[in-house]
């Protein structure tokens, strides 16, 4: 299969994608500059983490007007696997491609450390290898990450199971502690209603390997690969 | 013809830069700040529009780009100069 990793300005997690998808997964993987207006061939886009176009004005809002957005809104709208980590989920809400908006953490400072997190469903085409209630550790590395939504709209996102992960203690358990930047309701991951973009501020792209002692990230890819195996298969 | 434009963080959502000097402000000895919410101040310079059309256009930008209507309110006003 193949990734597209869109990069902006400001980008700096992209190569840590194109490593999983080309040299961990096996896959083709490309960049797609933000200046570009198309591309093809792509099964599952991927917005990196970093800090697009300085994170000015605000985290992700000038990404959005990128001339490649366009393109990404098309493919998200016809169903393609839109995955936004970190920066990349900041740009997906400020282009209104995911509920909510990221603001700054409850404690001020940028945190750079591992969480748990709690895979809440598992009838998305990214966490489709992982059953509900496994907690993950996943490292964290951001200044606006706490997740904040109008009240309507959270209640709107349980209703439809919309929340992908949660921060949680190691036990699983949804705690005041285990929240590091204050996200309503724990979120750490939200995904769009048909469920084929998601939105992340923690870094499986940081944690797919054991050389780097921690592989649980990976799970995410290989759900992303499976997901697509299987809509082949489908197909065919 | 310029523009003030205020950015302010939309009630209920929290504001910790706010709450540390809040903070700040009682321990300089300011014991009557009771809250404090930090925002945005921009300043736009048009040119070349009436007055009427430059409010309609702001809006729009505002609501576009210069404030996030989930998180953030916004007013503006003009100065001629």
């Amino acid at each position: 299969m193949k990734f597209g990793i869109v990069v902006f300005p400001g980008s700096n997690c992209e190569h840590d994608i194109y490593h999983v998808a080309k040299h961990l997964l096996g896959h083709e993987a490309s960049f797609i500059w933000h200046k570009d207006t198309a591309f093809a061939g792509v099964d599952c886009l991927v917005l990196p983490g970093g800090f697009a176009h300085g994170d000015y004005l605000r985290c992700g809002a000038m990404a959005r007007f990128s001339p490649i957005m366009g393109a990404v809104k098309q493919f998200a709208e016809r169903g393609g696997m839109v995955f936004g980590i970190c920066n990349g989920f900041q740009v997906l809400t400020e282009a209104g491609l995911l509920p909510g908006a990221l603001v700054r953490n409850a404690g001020l400072q940028y945190i750079c450390r591992d969480v748990r997190l709690r895979a809440e469903r598992q009838d998305t085409p990214f966490t489709c290898r992982i059953r509900p209630g496994t907690v993950l550790t996943i490292p964290i590395g951001h200044g606006e990450g706490c997740y904040f939504a109008p009240d309507h709209v959270i209640q709107e996102l349980e209703k439809r199971r919309q929340v992908v992960f949660r921060y949680c203690d190691p036990k699983g358990e949804v705690t005041a502690d285990a929240n590091p930047n204050g996200s309503l309701h724990a979120i750490a991951g939200v995904c769009n209603e048909k469920g084929n973009v998601l939105g992340m501020m923690p870094h499986p792209d940081r944690c797919a390997e054991e050389v780097l002692g921690n592989a649980d990230g990976r799970r995410m890819f290989d759900s992303i690969v499976h997901a697509w195996t299987q809509a082949r298969r489908n197909r065919i | 013809m310029k523009a003030r434009v205020y950015v302010t963080l939309k009630r209920g959502v929290l504001d910790p830069q706010g709450k540390a000097v809040c903070s700040g402000l009682h321990q300089l000895g300011y014991r009557e700040v009771t809250d404090v919410r930090i925002g945005k101040y921009m300043e736009v310079t048009l040119g070349g529009l009436p007055r009427q059309e430059a409010e309609k256009r702001l809006h729009a930008m505002c609501e576009k780009l210069l404030a996030n209507p989930v998180i953030e309110d916004y007013r503006f006003e003009f100065h001629e100069e």
